[in-house]
C-alpha cells in the first residue's frame, strides 16, 4: 500500500464548550471514519464533560481563503497569488448559522 | 520479622490521622493478607468490584503500546471508568463488610480465593505470562464488548436495587457502559467486517473467550439470594438481552458466534484460571513489601 | 518541554542564494511580522527553514511526549493504591493527549503522522533523551512529577509565546493540563516523606539521586556550545536560553527539595548570596551525549517498545481503514 493510502484521514474538531458560545476550533485527529472521529474527538478534546457539542470534519473538506494579509504583498493592486506549499489547508473557524 | 513483631502502635493514615486497623505482617514480615466475611451481599458487591478492577488492570497494559494514539487514550479512558466503579463497588464492600477495610485493604490485601471476579477478565489481553501467549487488539475489543454489554445490562437493573448505595454506583456507571458498548461495537465490527486478516483475528478472539462466558449467567447461591431481596438481578436474568445484543454486532462483524461450551469457569466463586496469581502478584506488590507504607 | 531538539539537530541547509527578488522581499516582510511579534499561522508565507525547524521541533516534542508515557506506563500496574493509579493513568492519558496535540500543529506545516512516525522510528528523529532512563522505583514516577515536569513546564511556558500560532495553542492547551502534573508528583513525594515508612523515605532519596542530573540536562548544552539558540531566539521559537532556564530551575527545585526534607546530590550546591542564584556542581555532558546519542540506559528499549506497539498495530490500522472504505463505498483514496 502506498503511504498516501494506508494512512488514517485526518478531521479538524470543533468543540462547544458550553451551551450559549460558539464551536471553536481545537485542533485535530486520525480517524477512519465519522463515528470514530467523534469518539475520539470526545475523548481527546473534551475528556467527557455532558452536554458538549462535538463537529468533526475531514481536514480536505475545509475550504479556507487565502491569508489575504495585505502587508504580505508588496503590491495591494498586484493579483499574484503566492502558494505555499502546505499540504493541508489550515482550517479558520467556520460560522455555520 | 517474626509474626511476633505485630505493630503495637496503629500506622497512620493517608491523611495522617490513625488508621484503625493494625498493620499485621506474615512471617517473611510482607504486609498479611486479610480475611473477610462471606455474606451474599458482601459477595455480590465483590463479584462486581473485582471484574472491574481486574479488566481495568489489564486494560491498563496497552499504556503506551495501542495501535494508534487515539485509541491509546481511548482505551485509558475506560480502565479509568471502570476503576472508578470498582473503587466506589469496594469502598461499599468494606463497609458491608464492617471490619473498616477501605478500597485498597480489599485490593491489595486480599488472597486469590477471596477474589470474586469472573474468569474472563483475568485471561491475557496483551502481554503473556511466563507459560501462555499474549491476546492481541482484537481480544481486547471482543471481551471489551461481552463485558461492557453485561455490565450495562447489570448496572441498569441495579438503578432499581434495594440498596440505596448500590443504586448510586449504578446511575453513575450505567452511562459509562453505555459509552463502552457503543466504542467496543464499533471495533468489533470495524475489525471483523474490515480485512482479512482481522476478520480471522476477530473471529479467533471470540473462540478464545466464549468458554468463559458461561460464568456470566450461571446463578448459584449467592444470584438467588441477592436477588430475593431486590438487591440485584441474578446472573441467569441477564442471558437473552445480552445474546441479542451480543449476536447484532457479530453478525454486523461478519463473524460467526462459537456453540455454547459446557465448561462453566469459576472465578465468581474464588477458583480462578492460573492468570489470576501472576496479575495480583504484580498489582500487589508493593503493598506486600511496604507494611505501614502511606502513599 | 524537550526544546533539546533546537540545539542538538543537525544544521539544515539555507535555501540556495538565488532567491528572487520577490523572495527577499517576503522574507524580509516575514522578519518584520516577528519582530512586530504578529502571530504565523499555516498558510502564511514563511521561509522554509523556519517551517523545517518548526517541523522537527514540534514533531520532536510530540515524540517525547509519546515516549515518555513509557517509563510512567512502567508503574502503572504495580501502584501501590488505587488512587494512585488512577491519578498515573489520567497522567500518562494526558501525556498521550499532549502527544497528539502537537502532531496536529506540526501536520499544518505540511507533514503527515505517518512522516513523522516513520522519522521517529527510524531513528532519525529524536526525542527528550531524559526517556532513556529506567523507573526503577515507585519513587521514580513521583520524582519525574517533581523534577521532569517541572523543568518541562519551564520549557514549556515560554513556548506559550513562539511566533508560529498553531505551536503556541497547542502550547497554551498542554501548560494548563501540565500543572496537575508536577503536583501529584511532588504531593506523592511529601506523602512518603512526611507520612511514610523509613524505607519509602530511603526510596525517594534514591530516586532523587538517579534523576537529578539528567533533570539538569533536559535543559540541553550551555548557551556557548548551542548550535541553534540563536536562530530560534530570533524567529521566537525559543525565547529564554539553556543556561537561564537551567540556573531557574535549579533555584526552584533547591527549595523543594527542602520542604521535602531530602537531599540533592550534589555537593557544590550552595546558595551564592552575591549572585543571588544557586551555585551548582559540574554536570557530565560526556554523558548527556552519550545519551543523546543513542547509549543511554533504555535508548533501544523505548524505540523498540514504540516500534513494536506500530508494527503490531499495523493490522488494526487497515482494517479501520478497509473497513470505512466499504462503509463509504469509495475504491479508490483521494489524492
Amino acid at each position: 500500500m502506498n503511504p498516501a493510502r494506508s494512512e488514517w484521514p485526518l478531521w479538524e474538531v470543533f468543540v462547544r464548550p458550553r451551551s450559549g458560545l460558539e464551536h471553536k476550533h481545537c485542533g485535530s485527529l486520525h480517524a477512519t471514519d465519522a463515528t470514530m472521529a467523534l469518539q475520539l474527538a470526545r475523548e481527546v478534546y473534551t475528556r467527557r464533560q455532558e452536554g458538549i457539542s462535538i463537529w468533526v470534519v475531514p481536514s480536505t473538506q475545509i475550504t479556507a481563503s487565502d491569508p489575504g494579509d495585505r502587508e504580505m504583498f508588496f503590491d495591494p493592486m498586484e493579483d499574484k497569488v503566492y502558494r505555499h506549499p502546505t499540504f493541508y489547508t489550515l482550517p479558520e473557524p467556520v460560522n455555520h448559522l | 520479622m517474626n509474626s511476633e513483631n505485630r505493630r503495637q502502635d496503629t500506622p497512620r493514615g493517608r491523611a495522617g490521622e490513625p488508621s484503625p486497623i493494625a498493620e499485621p505482617l506474615d512471617a517473611g514480615g510482607r504486609a498479611a493478607s486479610i480475611t473477610i466475611g462471606d455474606s451474599p451481599e458482601l459477595r455480590y458487591v465483590l463479584r462486581l468490584a473485582d471484574t472491574c478492577l481486574i479488566h481495568a488492570q489489564r486494560l491498563t497494559e496497552w499504556c503506551g503500546h495501542a495501535p494508534v494514539l487515539e485509541e491509546d487514550i481511548a482505551l485509558s479512558n475506560l480502565a479509568l471508568d471502570l476503576l472508578g466503579q470498582a473503587r466506589a463497588l469496594l469502598t461499599h464492600a468494606g463497609a458491608i463488610d464492617g471490619r473498616g477495610y477501605d478500597e485498597d485493604r480489599l485490593a491489595f490485601l486480599r488472597e486469590e480465593r477471596d477474589y470474586l471476579n469472573l474468569t474472563l477478565v483475568e485471561q491475557p489481553l496483551r502481554r503473556g505470562s511466563a507459560h501462555s501467549p499474549g491476546g492481541d487488539f482484537a481480544d481486547t475489543q471482543v471481551r471489551n464488548l461481552l463485558l461492557a454489554v453485561w455490565l450495562k445490562l447489570t448496572w441498569e437493573r441495579l438503578q432499581s436495587s434495594s440498596d440505596a448505595e448500590l443504586a448510586a454506583v449504578a446511575g453513575k456507571a450505567v452511562k459509562e457502559a453505555r459509552y463502552h458498548v457503543e466504542h467496543a461495537a464499533g471495533w468489533v465490527i470495524r475489525l471483523g467486517d474490515g480485512t482479512q486478516e482481522s476478520s480471522r483475528r476477530t473471529q479467533a478472539a471470540i473462540e478464545r473467550i466464549w468458554p468463559f462466558t458461561a460464568e456470566m449467567f450461571a446463578d448459584d447461591e449467592v444470584d438467588r439470594a441477592i436477588s430475593a431481596r431486590g438487591i440485584g438481578p441474578a446472573r441467569s436474568a441477564l442471558l437473552e438481552p445480552w445474546l441479542v445484543e451480543v449476536q447484532a454486532v457479530i453478525d454486523e462483524a461478519g463473524v460467526g458466534m462459537p456453540g455454547a461450551s459446557r465448561f462453566i469457569s469459576s472465578g465468581s466463586r474464588g477458583m480462578h484460571s492460573e492468570h489470576l496469581g501472576f496479575v495480583l502478584a504484580e498489582m500487589q506488590s508493593l503493598q506486600r513489601t511496604y507494611p505501614g507504607g502511606v502513599w | 518541554m524537550y526544546t533539546q531538539a533546537m540545539d542538538t539537530a543537525p544544521r539544515e541547509d539555507r535555501q540556495a542564494a538565488h532567491r528572487t527578488e520577490d523572495q527577499r522581499e517576503l522574507e524580509r516582510r516575514f522578519e518584520e511580522r516577528i519582530d512586530a511579534g504578529d502571530p504565523i499561522e499555516a498558510k502564511d508565507w514563511m521561509p522554509e527553514h523556519y517551517r523545517r525547524t518548526l517541523v522537527r521541533q514540534i514533531s520532536q516534542h510530540a515524540h517525547s511526549e509519546i515516549v515518555g508515557m513509557l517509563p510512567e506506563g512502567n508503574w502503572v500496574t504495580r501502584a501501590p493504591t488505587l488512587k494512585r493509579k488512577a491519578i498515573l493513568l489520567a497522567k500518562i492519558q494526558d501525556e498521550a493527549g499532549h502527544g497528539l496535540y502537537l502532531y496536529s500543529a506540526a501536520e499544518t506545516l505540511g507533514t503527515s503522522r505517518d512522516q513523522m512516525l516513520g522519522a521517529l522510528h527510524s531513528g532519525q528523529a529524536k526525542y527528550s533523551s531524559i526517556f532513556n532512563y529506567p523507573t526503577l522505583t515507585w519513587a521514580d514516577v513521583g520524582v519525574i512529577g517533581w523534577l521532569v515536569d517541572g523543568a518541562a513546564i519551564m520549557n514549556q511556558v515560554p513556548l506559550t509565546r513562539c511566533s508560529y500560532a498553531p505551536y503556541a495553542r497547542a502550547m497554551v492547551r498542554i501548560c494548563r493540563e501540565e500543572s496537575f502534573h508536577q503536583r501529584q508528583g511532588f504531593d506523592a513525594l511529601l506523602t512518603m516523606m512526611r507520612q511514610g515508612t523509613p524505607e519509602q523515605r530511603a526510596m525517594v532519596q534514591d530516586a532523587t539521586n538517579r534523576w537529578w542530573w539528567p533533570s539538569l540536562m533536559m535543559f540541553g548544552p550551555p548557551d556557548s556550545e548551542s548550535v541553534h539558540g540563536a536562530q530560534g531566539m530570533r524567529w521566537g521559537i525559543k525565547r529564554i536560553s539553556n543556561d537561564d532556564l537551567r540556573q531557574t530551575f535549579i533555584d526552584a527545585a533547591a527549595e523543594q527539595a527542602m520542604v521535602l526534607g531530602i537531599s540533592l546530590p550534589d555537593p557544590d550546591l550552595k546558595w551564592n548570596e552575591i549572585r543571588g542564584h544557586y551555585d551548582f556542581g559540574a554536570i557530565d555532558w560526556d554523558e548527556f551525549w552519550r545519551v543523546v546519542g543513542g547509549d543511554g540506559p533504555c535508548n533501544r528499549e523505548r524505540l523498540a517498545a514504540r516500534v513494536r506497539a506500530w508494527d503490531e498495530g499495523a493490522w488494526v490500522r487497515e482494517a479501520a481503514l478497509a473497513y470505512a472504505r466499504k462503509s463509504s463505498g469509495v475504491q479508490q483514496e483521494a489524492a
